[in-house]
Protein backbone atom coordinates (compact mmCIF):
# COMPACT_ATOMS: atom_id res chain seq x y z
CA UNK A 1 0.00 0.00 0.00
CA UNK A 2 0.99 3.20 -1.16
CA UNK A 3 0.76 6.59 0.98
CA UNK A 4 -1.93 8.93 -0.15
CA UNK A 5 -1.92 11.92 2.12
CA UNK A 6 -5.19 13.39 2.97
CA UNK A 7 -4.51 16.69 2.51
CA UNK A 8 -3.30 16.78 -0.75
CA UNK A 9 -4.16 16.44 -3.89
CA UNK A 10 -3.45 14.56 -7.00
CA UNK A 11 -3.38 14.23 -10.91
CA UNK A 12 -3.68 11.01 -12.85
CA UNK A 13 -0.37 11.67 -14.08
CA UNK A 14 0.59 11.14 -10.14
CA UNK A 15 2.01 14.27 -9.00
CA UNK A 16 0.39 15.65 -5.23
CA UNK A 17 -0.15 19.00 -5.05
CA UNK A 18 -0.19 21.21 -1.65
CA UNK A 19 -1.95 24.79 -1.83
CA UNK A 20 0.45 26.65 0.43
CA UNK A 21 -1.01 29.91 2.71
CA UNK A 22 -0.28 32.33 0.58
CA UNK A 23 -2.07 30.83 -3.10
CA UNK A 24 1.43 29.00 -4.35
CA UNK A 25 0.92 25.32 -4.84
CA UNK A 26 3.59 22.98 -4.25
CA UNK A 27 4.29 20.03 -6.42
CA UNK A 28 5.86 16.41 -6.18
CA UNK A 29 5.28 12.97 -7.65
CA UNK A 30 2.94 10.30 -5.26
CA UNK A 31 4.52 7.64 -3.37
CA UNK A 32 2.93 5.56 -5.90
CA UNK A 33 4.62 6.68 -8.42
CA UNK A 34 8.39 6.92 -6.51
CA UNK A 35 7.76 3.01 -5.85
CA UNK A 36 6.88 2.54 -9.19
CA UNK A 37 9.96 4.55 -10.92
CA UNK A 38 12.30 2.78 -8.26
CA UNK A 39 15.31 4.81 -7.31
CA UNK A 40 15.62 8.33 -9.00
CA UNK A 41 19.11 9.12 -9.84
CA UNK A 42 18.92 12.37 -11.58
CA UNK A 43 16.38 15.02 -11.83
CA UNK A 44 15.27 17.87 -13.69
CA UNK A 45 13.78 21.17 -12.89
CA UNK A 46 12.19 23.92 -14.39
CA UNK A 47 13.93 27.91 -14.39
CA UNK A 48 12.31 30.25 -11.95
CA UNK A 49 9.79 32.85 -13.68
CA UNK A 50 8.94 29.95 -16.48
CA UNK A 51 5.51 30.62 -17.02
CA UNK A 52 3.44 27.20 -17.59
CA UNK A 53 -0.23 25.58 -18.94
CA UNK A 54 -1.85 23.39 -17.42
CA UNK A 55 -0.18 19.57 -18.73
CA UNK A 56 3.17 21.20 -19.79
CA UNK A 57 6.36 19.22 -18.50
CA UNK A 58 8.04 20.95 -16.29
CA UNK A 59 10.96 18.54 -15.94
CA UNK A 60 12.10 14.93 -15.97
CA UNK A 61 13.32 12.41 -13.43
CA UNK A 62 15.68 9.91 -14.40
CA UNK A 63 15.45 6.29 -12.69
CA UNK A 64 18.00 3.64 -13.07
CA UNK A 65 15.82 2.19 -15.62
CA UNK A 66 13.27 4.33 -16.82
CA UNK A 67 13.13 7.93 -17.17
CA UNK A 68 9.59 10.05 -16.57
CA UNK A 69 8.42 13.19 -17.45
CA UNK A 70 6.02 15.58 -14.46
CA UNK A 71 3.77 18.13 -15.90
CA UNK A 72 2.56 21.46 -14.24
CA UNK A 73 -0.92 20.70 -12.58
CA UNK A 74 -2.23 24.04 -13.17
CA UNK A 75 -1.32 27.74 -15.40
CA UNK A 76 0.74 29.54 -13.52
CA UNK A 77 4.74 31.21 -13.03
CA UNK A 78 7.11 28.46 -11.14
CA UNK A 79 8.20 30.46 -8.15
CA UNK A 80 10.78 27.92 -7.10
CA UNK A 81 11.92 24.76 -7.66
CA UNK A 82 14.05 22.05 -5.07
CA UNK A 83 17.93 22.64 -5.95
CA UNK A 84 18.52 19.63 -3.12
CA UNK A 85 17.46 17.09 -5.65
CA UNK A 86 20.19 17.79 -7.52
CA UNK A 87 22.59 16.34 -5.52
CA UNK A 88 20.25 14.63 -3.54
CA UNK A 89 17.66 12.80 -6.29
CA UNK A 90 16.83 10.36 -3.95
CA UNK A 91 14.87 12.04 -1.86
CA UNK A 92 12.32 12.18 -4.29
CA UNK A 93 11.72 8.18 -2.79
CA UNK A 94 12.75 8.58 0.59
CA UNK A 95 10.53 11.62 1.29
CA UNK A 96 8.69 12.22 -1.73
CA UNK A 97 5.97 14.67 0.30
CA UNK A 98 8.18 16.37 1.96
CA UNK A 99 11.93 17.06 1.27
CA UNK A 100 11.50 15.38 -2.08
CA UNK A 101 9.23 17.76 -3.30
CA UNK A 102 9.64 19.56 -6.92
CA UNK A 103 8.16 22.80 -8.03
CA UNK A 104 6.25 25.78 -6.64
CA UNK A 105 3.93 27.39 -8.72
CA UNK A 106 2.28 30.73 -8.73
CA UNK A 107 -1.22 30.03 -10.01
CA UNK A 108 -2.58 31.91 -12.81
CA UNK A 109 -6.26 30.08 -12.60
CA UNK A 110 -6.56 29.07 -8.81
CA UNK A 111 -10.26 27.53 -10.47
CA UNK A 112 -8.41 24.81 -11.89
CA UNK A 113 -7.35 23.37 -8.65
CA UNK A 114 -11.12 22.46 -7.75
CA UNK A 115 -10.77 20.03 -10.76
CA UNK A 116 -7.48 18.40 -9.18
CA UNK A 117 -8.33 14.93 -7.83
CA UNK A 118 -9.47 14.46 -4.43
CA UNK A 119 -7.36 11.65 -2.24
CA UNK A 120 -10.10 9.43 -2.86
CA UNK A 121 -9.99 9.26 -6.22
CA UNK A 122 -6.46 9.05 -6.74
CA UNK A 123 -6.67 5.81 -4.51
CA UNK A 124 -9.25 4.54 -6.67
CA UNK A 125 -6.94 5.18 -9.44
CA UNK A 126 -4.48 3.60 -8.84
CA UNK A 127 -6.32 0.69 -7.25
CA UNK A 128 -6.12 1.07 -3.61
CA UNK B 1 1.70 -17.64 -19.32
CA UNK B 2 5.14 -16.95 -18.03
CA UNK B 3 7.39 -19.81 -16.14
CA UNK B 4 8.14 -19.36 -12.48
CA UNK B 5 11.64 -19.51 -11.49
CA UNK B 6 11.94 -22.67 -8.60
CA UNK B 7 12.44 -20.00 -6.51
CA UNK B 8 9.65 -17.89 -7.56
CA UNK B 9 7.78 -17.76 -3.51
CA UNK B 10 10.89 -16.90 -2.25
CA UNK B 11 11.13 -13.73 -4.57
CA UNK B 12 7.36 -13.08 -3.49
CA UNK B 13 7.88 -13.64 0.18
CA UNK B 14 10.92 -11.20 0.03
CA UNK B 15 8.64 -8.72 -1.49
CA UNK B 16 9.91 -8.46 -4.50
CA UNK B 17 9.29 -6.27 -7.18
CA UNK B 18 8.58 -9.33 -9.89
CA UNK B 19 8.16 -8.70 -13.53
CA UNK B 20 8.06 -11.22 -16.94
CA UNK B 21 11.48 -10.99 -18.73
CA UNK B 22 12.66 -13.42 -21.41
CA UNK B 23 9.17 -15.71 -20.63
CA UNK B 24 9.85 -16.13 -16.69
CA UNK B 25 8.64 -14.24 -14.20
CA UNK B 26 11.80 -12.74 -12.39
CA UNK B 27 13.07 -10.53 -9.77
CA UNK B 28 13.69 -7.01 -10.89
CA UNK B 29 14.29 -5.88 -7.24
CA UNK B 30 13.89 -6.20 -3.74
CA UNK B 31 15.10 -3.16 -1.63
CA UNK B 32 16.74 -1.01 -4.23
CA UNK B 33 18.62 -1.12 -7.65
CA UNK B 34 21.58 1.31 -6.11
CA UNK B 35 21.50 -0.73 -2.66
CA UNK B 36 21.51 -3.98 -4.29
CA UNK B 37 24.50 -2.66 -6.63
CA UNK B 38 26.18 -1.41 -3.90
CA UNK B 39 26.07 -4.24 -1.89
CA UNK B 40 27.43 -6.86 -4.71
CA UNK B 41 30.42 -4.24 -5.10
CA UNK B 42 31.05 -3.77 -1.44
CA UNK B 43 30.41 -7.38 0.42
CA UNK B 44 27.91 -9.69 -1.62
CA UNK B 45 24.86 -10.36 -3.26
CA UNK B 46 22.71 -13.46 -4.25
CA UNK B 47 21.22 -13.84 -7.61
CA UNK B 48 18.54 -16.20 -8.80
CA UNK B 49 19.12 -17.01 -12.78
CA UNK B 50 17.70 -20.03 -12.94
CA UNK B 51 16.22 -18.32 -16.13
CA UNK B 52 19.02 -19.00 -18.25
CA UNK B 53 19.41 -22.00 -20.32
CA UNK B 54 21.50 -24.71 -20.59
CA UNK B 55 22.15 -27.68 -23.13
CA UNK B 56 24.37 -30.53 -22.09
CA UNK B 57 26.33 -32.00 -25.13
CA UNK B 58 28.35 -35.52 -25.24
CA UNK B 59 29.89 -37.37 -27.42
CA UNK B 60 33.19 -37.81 -29.40
CA UNK B 61 32.41 -35.07 -31.83
CA UNK B 62 31.36 -32.20 -29.22
CA UNK B 63 34.45 -30.99 -29.51
CA UNK B 64 34.40 -30.81 -33.14
CA UNK B 65 30.69 -29.80 -33.37
CA UNK B 66 31.09 -26.41 -30.93
CA UNK B 67 34.77 -25.49 -32.63
CA UNK B 68 32.23 -25.53 -35.60
CA UNK B 69 29.78 -23.68 -33.94
CA UNK B 70 31.33 -21.24 -31.76
CA UNK B 71 34.30 -18.30 -32.89
CA UNK B 72 35.75 -19.12 -29.80
CA UNK B 73 38.23 -21.92 -29.33
CA UNK B 74 36.48 -24.89 -27.45
CA UNK B 75 39.70 -27.11 -26.94
CA UNK B 76 40.24 -26.02 -23.14
CA UNK B 77 41.21 -28.44 -20.07
CA UNK B 78 37.98 -30.21 -18.52
CA UNK B 79 37.04 -28.44 -15.76
CA UNK B 80 37.67 -24.58 -17.52
CA UNK B 81 35.36 -22.58 -19.33
CA UNK B 82 34.85 -20.16 -21.73
CA UNK B 83 32.79 -17.21 -22.96
CA UNK B 84 32.27 -17.28 -27.05
CA UNK B 85 29.93 -15.74 -29.67
CA UNK B 86 27.60 -17.53 -31.68
CA UNK B 87 27.68 -16.55 -35.37
CA UNK B 88 25.18 -16.65 -38.61
CA UNK B 89 27.21 -17.05 -41.51
CA UNK B 90 26.48 -13.15 -42.38
CA UNK B 91 29.01 -12.74 -39.38
CA UNK B 92 25.40 -11.57 -37.15
CA UNK B 93 25.72 -12.56 -33.56
CA UNK B 94 22.56 -15.73 -32.67
CA UNK B 95 23.68 -15.26 -29.22
CA UNK B 96 26.78 -15.25 -26.82
CA UNK B 97 27.45 -17.62 -24.00
CA UNK B 98 29.68 -19.74 -21.15
CA UNK B 99 30.98 -23.45 -21.89
CA UNK B 100 31.65 -25.32 -19.20
CA UNK B 101 33.92 -28.16 -20.38
CA UNK B 102 32.85 -30.97 -18.09
CA UNK B 103 35.21 -33.77 -19.44
CA UNK B 104 36.95 -34.45 -22.74
CA UNK B 105 33.46 -35.09 -24.39
CA UNK B 106 31.53 -33.33 -22.49
CA UNK B 107 30.38 -29.77 -22.42
CA UNK B 108 27.74 -27.92 -20.78
CA UNK B 109 26.58 -24.33 -22.97
CA UNK B 110 24.83 -21.57 -20.85
CA UNK B 111 22.40 -19.21 -22.87
CA UNK B 112 20.66 -16.38 -22.45
CA UNK B 113 16.64 -16.64 -21.55
CA UNK B 114 15.62 -14.49 -24.39
CA UNK B 115 17.39 -16.84 -26.64
CA UNK B 116 16.65 -19.85 -25.42
CA UNK B 117 14.29 -21.23 -28.10
CA UNK B 118 16.12 -19.97 -31.07
CA UNK B 119 19.59 -21.27 -29.82
CA UNK B 120 17.77 -24.72 -29.28
CA UNK B 121 16.66 -24.86 -32.67
CA UNK B 122 20.63 -23.25 -34.01
CA UNK B 123 22.65 -25.64 -32.37
CA UNK B 124 20.17 -29.08 -33.22
CA UNK B 125 19.68 -27.55 -36.72
CA UNK B 126 23.55 -28.26 -36.78
CA UNK B 127 24.33 -31.20 -34.68
CA UNK B 128 22.98 -33.80 -37.62
CA UNK B 129 25.97 -35.30 -39.04
CA UNK B 130 28.12 -35.41 -35.49
CA UNK B 131 28.41 -38.18 -33.08
CA UNK B 132 26.77 -36.66 -29.67
CA UNK B 133 23.99 -35.81 -28.12
CA UNK B 134 22.08 -33.21 -26.77
CA UNK B 135 20.26 -32.49 -24.26
CA UNK B 136 18.14 -29.30 -23.55
CA UNK B 137 18.41 -29.18 -19.18
CA UNK B 138 16.70 -25.80 -18.66
CA UNK B 139 13.97 -26.26 -17.41
CA UNK B 140 15.44 -29.14 -14.85
CA UNK B 141 18.35 -26.71 -13.72
CA UNK B 142 18.53 -23.49 -11.73
CA UNK B 143 21.31 -21.04 -11.29
CA UNK B 144 22.28 -19.58 -7.99
CA UNK B 145 24.81 -16.80 -8.04
CA UNK B 146 27.23 -15.40 -5.32
CA UNK B 147 28.84 -12.14 -6.39
CA UNK B 148 30.97 -9.57 -4.42
CA UNK B 149 34.19 -9.54 -3.14
CA UNK B 150 33.25 -11.15 0.17
CA UNK B 151 31.35 -14.27 -2.16
CA UNK B 152 34.36 -16.83 -1.55
CA UNK B 153 34.06 -16.67 2.52
CA UNK B 154 30.03 -16.54 2.98
CA UNK B 155 30.41 -19.77 0.33
CA UNK B 156 32.94 -21.46 2.01
CA UNK B 157 30.94 -22.19 4.98
CA UNK B 158 28.30 -23.93 2.47
CA UNK B 159 29.93 -25.28 -0.11
CA UNK B 160 32.55 -28.33 0.24
CA UNK B 161 35.10 -27.65 -2.71
CA UNK B 162 38.34 -25.78 -2.73
CA UNK B 163 36.85 -23.04 -3.64
CA UNK B 164 40.45 -20.89 -3.47
CA UNK B 165 42.05 -23.29 -5.60
CA UNK B 166 39.13 -22.95 -8.42
CA UNK B 167 40.81 -20.43 -10.67
CA UNK B 168 38.41 -17.68 -12.31
CA UNK B 169 36.53 -19.43 -15.50
CA UNK B 170 37.03 -22.79 -13.71
CA UNK B 171 34.66 -25.14 -12.38
CA UNK B 172 34.57 -28.73 -10.04
CA UNK B 173 31.51 -30.50 -9.02
CA UNK B 174 30.99 -30.08 -5.44
CA UNK B 175 28.20 -29.62 -2.99
CA UNK B 176 26.61 -26.82 -1.88
CA UNK B 177 24.29 -26.91 0.79
CA UNK B 178 23.96 -30.17 0.85
CA UNK B 179 23.12 -30.93 -2.60
CA UNK B 180 25.23 -31.50 -5.50
CA UNK B 181 26.73 -28.48 -7.96
CA UNK B 182 28.48 -27.56 -10.74
CA UNK B 183 30.71 -25.09 -8.77
CA UNK B 184 32.01 -22.11 -11.48
CA UNK B 185 33.96 -19.21 -10.55
CA UNK B 186 32.33 -16.82 -13.13
CA UNK B 187 29.60 -14.20 -13.23
CA UNK B 188 28.60 -11.38 -14.99
CA UNK B 189 29.11 -8.50 -12.38
CA UNK B 190 33.01 -7.43 -12.31
CA UNK B 191 33.36 -8.92 -9.07
CA UNK B 192 34.95 -11.93 -7.82
CA UNK B 193 32.04 -14.73 -6.81
CA UNK B 194 30.42 -18.42 -8.03
CA UNK B 195 27.36 -19.55 -9.89
CA UNK B 196 26.15 -22.77 -8.53
CA UNK B 197 23.87 -25.45 -11.36
CA UNK B 198 21.63 -27.70 -9.47
CA UNK B 199 19.10 -29.84 -9.85
CA UNK B 200 15.72 -27.50 -9.91
CA UNK B 201 14.65 -29.31 -6.98
CA UNK B 202 17.63 -28.47 -4.90
CA UNK B 203 17.40 -24.82 -5.49
CA UNK B 204 15.21 -23.47 -2.57
CA UNK B 205 17.79 -25.69 -0.24
CA UNK B 206 20.90 -23.37 -1.86
CA UNK B 207 18.80 -20.42 -1.55
CA UNK B 208 17.78 -20.87 1.94
CA UNK B 209 21.21 -21.67 3.37
CA UNK B 210 23.21 -18.67 1.56
CA UNK B 211 20.03 -15.95 3.10
CA UNK B 212 20.41 -17.76 6.41
CA UNK B 213 24.00 -16.11 6.80
CA UNK B 214 22.60 -12.55 6.16
CA UNK B 215 22.39 -11.48 9.86
CA UNK B 216 26.41 -12.09 9.60
CA UNK B 217 27.26 -12.00 6.03
CA UNK B 218 25.46 -9.05 5.23
CA UNK B 219 24.14 -10.96 2.10
CA UNK B 220 21.47 -9.76 0.23
CA UNK B 221 19.27 -10.75 -2.81
CA UNK B 222 19.89 -9.12 -6.22
CA UNK B 223 17.17 -8.69 -8.96
CA UNK B 224 17.84 -8.21 -12.22
CA UNK B 225 17.52 -4.41 -12.90
CA UNK B 226 20.92 -4.35 -10.43
CA UNK B 227 22.61 -6.83 -12.52
CA UNK B 228 21.82 -4.71 -15.27
CA UNK B 229 24.25 -1.76 -14.37
CA UNK B 230 26.72 -4.36 -12.46
CA UNK B 231 27.52 -5.65 -15.85
CA UNK B 232 26.91 -1.81 -17.67
CA UNK B 233 29.51 -0.71 -15.21
CA UNK B 234 32.47 -3.05 -15.91
CA UNK B 235 31.42 -2.57 -20.04
CA UNK B 236 29.84 -6.10 -20.51
CA UNK B 237 27.12 -6.23 -23.65
CA UNK B 238 23.88 -7.78 -23.22
CA UNK B 239 22.66 -9.90 -26.07
CA UNK B 240 19.29 -7.71 -27.40
CA UNK B 241 20.62 -4.62 -26.02
CA UNK B 242 24.16 -4.30 -27.31
CA UNK B 243 24.87 -7.19 -29.42
CA UNK B 244 21.88 -9.27 -31.69
CA UNK B 245 22.19 -10.86 -35.52
CA UNK B 246 23.01 -7.05 -37.10
CA UNK B 247 25.92 -6.72 -34.89
CA UNK B 248 29.63 -8.67 -35.39
CA UNK B 249 31.58 -9.82 -32.37
CA UNK B 250 34.39 -7.77 -34.19
CA UNK B 251 32.17 -4.74 -34.50
CA UNK B 252 31.10 -5.54 -30.54
CA UNK B 253 34.57 -5.63 -29.58
CA UNK B 254 34.65 -9.18 -28.83
CA UNK B 255 37.40 -10.31 -31.20
CA UNK B 256 38.78 -11.54 -28.77
CA UNK B 257 36.62 -14.56 -28.75
CA UNK B 258 37.20 -14.79 -32.64
CA UNK B 259 39.71 -17.45 -32.95
CA UNK B 260 41.08 -17.05 -36.72
CA UNK B 261 44.32 -17.94 -36.33
CA UNK B 262 43.62 -21.43 -34.98
CA UNK B 263 42.75 -21.97 -38.27
CA UNK B 264 39.23 -23.64 -37.44
CA UNK B 265 36.43 -23.47 -39.45
CA UNK B 266 33.41 -22.19 -38.00
CA UNK B 267 30.22 -20.54 -38.85
CA UNK B 268 30.64 -16.86 -39.89
CA UNK B 269 34.62 -17.07 -40.69
CA UNK B 270 34.73 -15.83 -43.94
CA UNK B 271 33.20 -12.54 -42.69
CA UNK B 272 34.94 -11.82 -39.84
CA UNK B 273 38.22 -12.30 -41.08
CA UNK B 274 37.48 -10.01 -43.27
CA UNK B 275 36.34 -7.57 -41.15
CA UNK B 276 39.22 -8.13 -38.75
CA UNK B 277 41.20 -7.70 -42.06
CA UNK B 278 40.00 -4.84 -43.62
CA UNK B 279 38.36 -3.18 -39.76
CA UNK B 280 34.71 -2.60 -39.54
CA UNK B 281 32.89 0.92 -40.44
CA UNK B 282 31.58 1.10 -36.85
CA UNK B 283 32.57 -0.55 -33.36
CA UNK B 284 31.22 -0.42 -29.91
CA UNK B 285 32.51 2.06 -27.83
CA UNK B 286 32.26 3.34 -24.36
CA UNK B 287 30.84 6.99 -23.57
CA UNK B 288 31.05 8.94 -20.81
CA UNK B 289 28.25 11.63 -20.15
CA UNK B 290 29.97 15.16 -19.39
CA UNK B 291 26.56 17.12 -18.87
CA UNK B 292 23.68 16.23 -16.93
CA UNK B 293 21.38 13.60 -18.56
CA UNK B 294 21.15 10.02 -18.69
CA UNK B 295 21.66 8.03 -22.68
CA UNK B 296 19.69 5.14 -23.04
CA UNK B 297 19.08 2.23 -25.44
CA UNK B 298 18.34 4.15 -28.49
CA UNK B 299 19.63 7.67 -27.29
CA UNK B 300 21.00 8.86 -31.09
CA UNK B 301 25.20 10.16 -30.78
CA UNK B 302 25.87 13.68 -32.59
CA UNK B 303 29.00 14.92 -34.01
CA UNK B 304 28.06 18.29 -35.06
CA UNK B 305 24.72 18.02 -37.51
CA UNK B 306 25.86 14.45 -38.61
CA UNK B 307 24.19 11.37 -36.92
CA UNK B 308 27.41 8.85 -36.03
CA UNK B 309 25.78 6.32 -33.50
CA UNK B 310 23.45 5.14 -31.06
CA UNK B 311 23.53 4.53 -27.57
CA UNK B 312 22.56 0.69 -26.73
CA UNK B 313 23.08 0.84 -23.05
CA UNK B 314 22.78 3.65 -20.70
CA UNK B 315 22.59 3.92 -16.89
CA UNK B 316 23.79 6.19 -13.91
CA UNK B 317 26.96 4.19 -12.79
CA UNK B 318 25.92 3.62 -9.15
CA UNK B 319 28.97 2.84 -7.74
CA UNK B 320 31.39 5.64 -9.66
CA UNK B 321 28.29 8.00 -9.83
CA UNK B 322 28.77 9.30 -14.21
CA UNK B 323 26.20 8.62 -16.43
CA UNK B 324 27.57 6.17 -18.91
CA UNK B 325 26.82 4.02 -22.26
CA UNK B 326 27.64 1.82 -24.69
CA UNK B 327 26.91 2.25 -28.38
CA UNK B 328 28.36 2.04 -31.53
CA UNK B 329 29.71 5.02 -33.75
CA UNK B 330 31.15 4.96 -36.89
CA UNK B 331 35.02 4.64 -36.96
CA UNK B 332 36.23 7.96 -37.47
CA UNK B 333 34.20 8.72 -34.51
CA UNK B 334 35.76 5.45 -32.24
CA UNK B 335 38.68 6.76 -31.21
CA UNK B 336 39.38 7.33 -27.19
CA UNK B 337 38.78 11.17 -26.46
CA UNK B 338 36.45 12.03 -28.90
CA UNK B 339 33.97 14.29 -28.08
CA UNK B 340 30.24 13.95 -29.30
CA UNK B 341 26.50 15.15 -29.01
CA UNK B 342 24.04 12.35 -27.09
CA UNK B 343 20.41 14.19 -28.38
CA UNK B 344 18.29 13.65 -24.74
CA UNK B 345 14.67 14.93 -24.98
CA UNK B 346 15.47 17.33 -27.37
CA UNK B 347 18.56 18.68 -26.41
CA UNK B 348 21.99 18.34 -26.91
CA UNK B 349 24.37 17.17 -23.71
CA UNK B 350 28.09 16.91 -24.40
CA UNK B 351 29.65 12.96 -23.81
CA UNK B 352 33.15 11.33 -24.56
CA UNK B 353 34.28 7.99 -25.83
CA UNK B 354 35.99 6.60 -23.12
CA UNK B 355 37.83 3.43 -22.17
CA UNK B 356 35.87 0.67 -21.13
CA UNK B 357 35.13 -0.90 -18.13
CA UNK B 358 33.93 2.47 -17.28
CA UNK B 359 34.36 0.81 -13.14
CA UNK B 360 37.92 -0.40 -12.65
CA UNK B 361 37.91 -1.55 -9.10
CA UNK B 362 35.72 -4.60 -9.24
CA UNK B 363 37.33 -7.54 -7.36
CA UNK B 364 37.24 -10.41 -10.04
CA UNK B 365 40.21 -12.37 -10.66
Amino acid sequence: MSSVPGDLRYTRTHEWIRLEPNGDITMGITDHAQELMGDIVMTEIPAKGMQVRRGDPLGALEAVKTAEDYYAPADGTVVDANSALESEPGLVNSACYGQGWLVRIAPSQPSQLEELLTPEQYKKLIGE
Amino acid sequence: MEKKTPLHDRHVALGAKIEPFAGYLMPIQYTGVLAEHMAVRNNAGLFDLSHMGEFRLKGLQALAFLDMLLTNNADVEPGRAFYSTMCYPDGGIVDDLIVYRISAEEFLMVVNAANLDKDWAWVTSHAGSYDLSLANESDDTALIAIQGPRAQSIALGLCDAALDSIPYYAHVPGRVAGVPALVARTGYTGEDGFEFYVSSGDAAAVWDAFMATAPSSGIVPVGLAARDTLRLEVGYVLYGNDIDHTTTPIEAKLNWVVKLASGKDFIGREVLARQKAEGVARSLIGLSVEGRGIIRHGTEIYSGCEKVGVVTSGTMAPAIGVSVGLGYVGKPWAKTGTELEAQIRGNRIPVKVVKIPFYTKGSRR
